[in-house]
């Protein structure tokens, strides 16, 4: 236990000095926020039946947030192999399997902290703005805005967040190159809306939105017309926990058994 | 100094363009992981433009039942395919006629007193027992009644026609695609129109007048291989009723089938006529209930097509369906550039490649004798735009033409139809995707001398162009944000893949999402050569005035 706190102290003391550590969580935050108030400003609900999801509208930025918390992620794992930095690491922390996971642990605890501001500037953006847009009462969507499913979509946001930045941690021990980790991360996120936009066949669309990682993830930001979705929102965090501790486990197995 | 005087002839051209080009295409050449990028660019766009039809199936159950009848009738789910034009372009191309035969020169006149139409509201649900009850009275914006010349009366055939539309005022209409517009305002008994068509030759002219004596001509129009006699008569048809609502996340669709109803009386055909029928005075009149019984059946909207004589020389016709150029949408058919969904995961491979040539330099210090060797710094990253430029503009030149007649194979053999593309089209849709991959590679590399950081070159630049692009397609946003994302930002230039037209005398959802970008092909293009070219000033300026 001893161990993995020494290699959780490495691993926090690499992340924090390293200057781009910050601009990535800032970048994150404001980019986030962001996308998230011009959707707000943008979209608007012309009446009762315009069946338009506050909570995705208002945490559209999340989208791009996960962009920069995928390069966060990629940066902690990828930097070191790129420097040849890994070597004196895994020559000092022999137990590879624990690198990884107290940089995740350390890496997931940073962008809960960002993805939690993230998501309150979002939501301070979504409940300024869109009550002007017409998501009143009149139009069907309570006297607040501030719901049960609401707050779980900006929860599950903070959540969808953290395992995409697991998700691209376990990509890029595979890969063991940033540039080349950052590629595959953000292909396989947005490899599926587009698949599943091309075929037309029912059932496979709704295969390939049940097994894509992001719109799996984001069904969470779901509080209209959620039986029509895919999977229900915990269900959809779900595959994308699958696929995040999948590539994490992995990521180190193949770690342990490589040389460096 | 007599050294410097006598220089080797040979020491300036070590200097020159050439041999950086060749110096930096010797670079991409041998590292195998580039060139296994730009081949991965090539199958991925392939392989993933393959999904699409991979999981995709012609259905037959839910193609309205006067296009999906016959399918049903043989049992087998084949390709539907669409009515063609002269040109290969597909068509829509039903109304209810009435007719006669004019040999040579001539024309028709018909006054047309009153234009209604009736819908169902609720889209194409089972027909409810009680006749026509739960439809709604009111034209489609495009409706149409009025006068019309056709070459036969084959699907497809070419015509002419003066007709009074439902919010569009009259037009003159030819050929599918041609729309010419006349005087706005609906049609009633005080307010009605007078139709007119002459052919003279091969030119159709269009004529209106609201007494039948002062006459406005529309405009006119050749109409080539015209054959000596051609059909003549009045016509009403009207095409299907849809409301799209397209909001966060995906578009929800009501359509279903509506009728028009036009009343004409004073239907007179100047010229060499012939009684081509058996109906009243001549006249070929279609039989009211006779229509395939599709959505709504004999009792439903559809059962009401037909035409009947209210006098000496007055018919009302009531039609259903259209008269214009068709465009692949849900169930029918694809377009051509569905083949090519596979480029965006082509194109970030490249980006991946096109960064990582500069900023590997930076990481393994290369960069510096890169430099020493050419201290033109600006030639250095001019070499290496050609060299990745080409590069990329290769590969996506051969994931192009690979792509579009092996994924058109597969979209056959699933029993989908792939729609028509003229040749010059098709050529512009491999070239311009090649370009694409080009400009997007300099972009890449631009950006990879301004960060010089692999990893966050790649992520800007696939966020720049591929998310919105991502957001636009995959109909996350509402049309007008996607409208605007796909004119601002480089994603812009996947207009240059767009073959299918947003014709504006056809009602349809034009959204990026459907495969209608706001940007013609080249110009949206040229705003990712834009932002390329100011990344590409930025990192020559950048890098002339670092240190390495």
């Amino acid at each position: 236990m001893t161990a993995f706190r020494d290699a959780l102290h490495a691993e926090w003391t690499k992340l924090r000095t390293v200057a781009g550590t910050a601009w990535l969580l800032l970048a994150a935050v404001v980019l986030t926020a962001g996308l998230s108030a011009v959707s707000a400003a943008a979209v608007s609900c012309d009446g009762p039946q315009c069946g338009e999801d506050p909570a995705k509208v208002g945490l559209l930025g999340v989208t791009v947030g996960q962009a920069l918390v995928a390069v966060l992620a990629v940066l902690a794992v990828g930097e070191e192999y790129g420097t040849g930095m890994i070597r004196v690491t895994f020559a000092a922390m022999p137990r590879r399997e624990l690198v990884l996971g107290a940089k995740a642990v350390v890496v997931a605890g940073l962008t809960a902290a960002a993805g939690v501001l993230a998501v309150l500037g979002s939501v301070v953006c979504a409940l300024v703005l869109l009550p002007g847009n017409g998501f009143t009462a009149a139009n069907g969507y309570g006297p607040h805005l501030i719901t049960a499913a609401t707050a779980r979509a900006a929860f599950g946001s903070v959540l969808y967040l953290v395992l995409v930045a697991l998700l691209a941690m376990g990509v890029t021990a595979l890969v063991r190159d940033s540039a080349i980790a950052v590629g595959a991360v953000l292909g396989l996120l947005y490899l599926f809306p587009i698949v599943a936009a091309v075929i037309s066949d029912p059932d496979w669309h709704r295969h390939a939105q049940q097994m894509s990682p992001m719109q799996a993830g984001l069904t969470v930001q779901a509080t209209v017309d959620v039986a029509g979705q895919p999977l229900s929102p915990w269900q959809g965090v779900g595959v994308l926990a699958l696929w995040a501790f999948g590539a994490l486990g992995v990521g180190g197995v193949v770690m342990r058994l490589r040389d460096v | 100094m007599a050294d410097v005087l006598t220089r080797p002839a040979a020491a300036p051209s070590r200097d020159g363009f050439g041999h950086l080009v060749h110096a930096e295409w010797t670079k991409l050449r041998t590292v195998r992981g580039w060139m296994i990028g730009l081949l991965a660019a090539v199958f991925l766009t392939v392989g993933i433009g393959m999904l699409g039809p991979a999981g995709s199936q012609s259905r037959c159950d839910n193609v309205d039942g006067a296009r999906g009848g016959a399918a049903h009738a043989t049992g087998t789910c084949a390709a539907s395919t669409p009515p063609k034009r002269a040109d290969g372009r597909e068509v829509v191309d039903e109304e209810a006629f009435v007719h006669r035969t004019l040999s040579g020169d001539g024309s028709i006149t018909a006054r047309l007193t009153a234009f209604t139409g009736r819908y169902d509201p609720t889209g194409g649900g089972p027909a409810t027992g009680g006749g026509t009850t739960g439809l709604a009275d009111g034209l489609q914006p495009w409706s149409k009644a009025g006068v019309l010349v056709k070459d036969g009366t084959a699907a497809g055939s070419t015509y002419a026609a003066v007709l009074a539309t439902g919010d569009h005022g009259v037009r003159m209409q030819y050929d599918y695609t041609g729309d010419l517009a006349g005087r706005l305002g609906p049609v009633s008994a005080a307010a009605p129109r007078w139709l007119r068509l002459t052919r003279a030759g091969d030119t159709l002219t269009g004529y209106e007048s609201a007494d039948g004596t002062t006459w406005t001509r529309i405009g006119s129009a050749t109409l080539r291989h015209l054959p000596h006699d051609v059909e003549v008569g009045v016509f009403a048809t009207s095409p299907e009723f849809s409301v799209i609502r397209n909001s966060f996340g995906g578009s929800a669709t009501n359509t279903g089938p509506t009728v028009a109803t036009g009343a004409f009386d004073h239907i007179a055909v100047a010229g060499q006529s012939t009684a081509a029928g058996s109906g009243a005075d001549g006249w070929t009149v279609p039989r009211t209930g006779t229509a395939d019984s599709g959505p709504g059946g004999a009792n439903g909207p559809l059962g009401q097509v037909g035409a009947s004589a209210t006098g000496a020389d007055a018919f009302t016709v009531t039609g259903s369906g259209d008269i214009a150029p068709a465009n692949p949408d849900e169930g029918a058919g694809k377009s051509l550039e569905s083949a090519l969904a596979g480029t965006f995961a082509g194109l970030i491979a490249v980006i991946v490649v096109a960064a990582l040539t500069m900023t590997s330099e930076y990481r393994r210090g290369l960069i510096r004798t890169s430099l020493a060797a050419s201290p033109r710094r600006g030639r250095l990253l001019a070499a290496k735009a050609v060299v990745l430029g080409s590069a990329a503009f290769v590969a996506g030149l051969v994931a192009a033409a690979a792509a579009i007649p092996v994924v058109t194979a597969l979209e056959h053999s699933k029993g989908l139809y792939v729609f028509h593309a003229s040749t010059e089209a098709v050529i512009r849709l491999v070239v311009g995707t090649a370009a694409l991959m080009a400009v997007a590679a300099v972009l890449a590399l631009a950006v990879g001398t301004i960060l010089r950081r692999g990893a966050a070159a790649v992520a800007a630049v696939i966020v720049i162009i591929v998310l919105p692009y991502i957001l636009a397609v995959a109909s996350v946003l509402p049309g007008t944000a996607a409208d605007w994302l796909t004119r601002l930002t480089p994603a812009a230039a996947f207009a240059v893949q767009q073959t299918i037209t947003a014709w504006p005398q056809v009602k349809a959802v034009h959204t990026p999402a459907s495969g209608y970008y706001p940007l013609s092909p080249w110009l949206g293009l040229a705003v990712l050569a834009l932002y390329a070219a100011v990344a590409y000033a930025l990192a020559h300026r950048l890098l002339a005035r670092r240190d390495a």
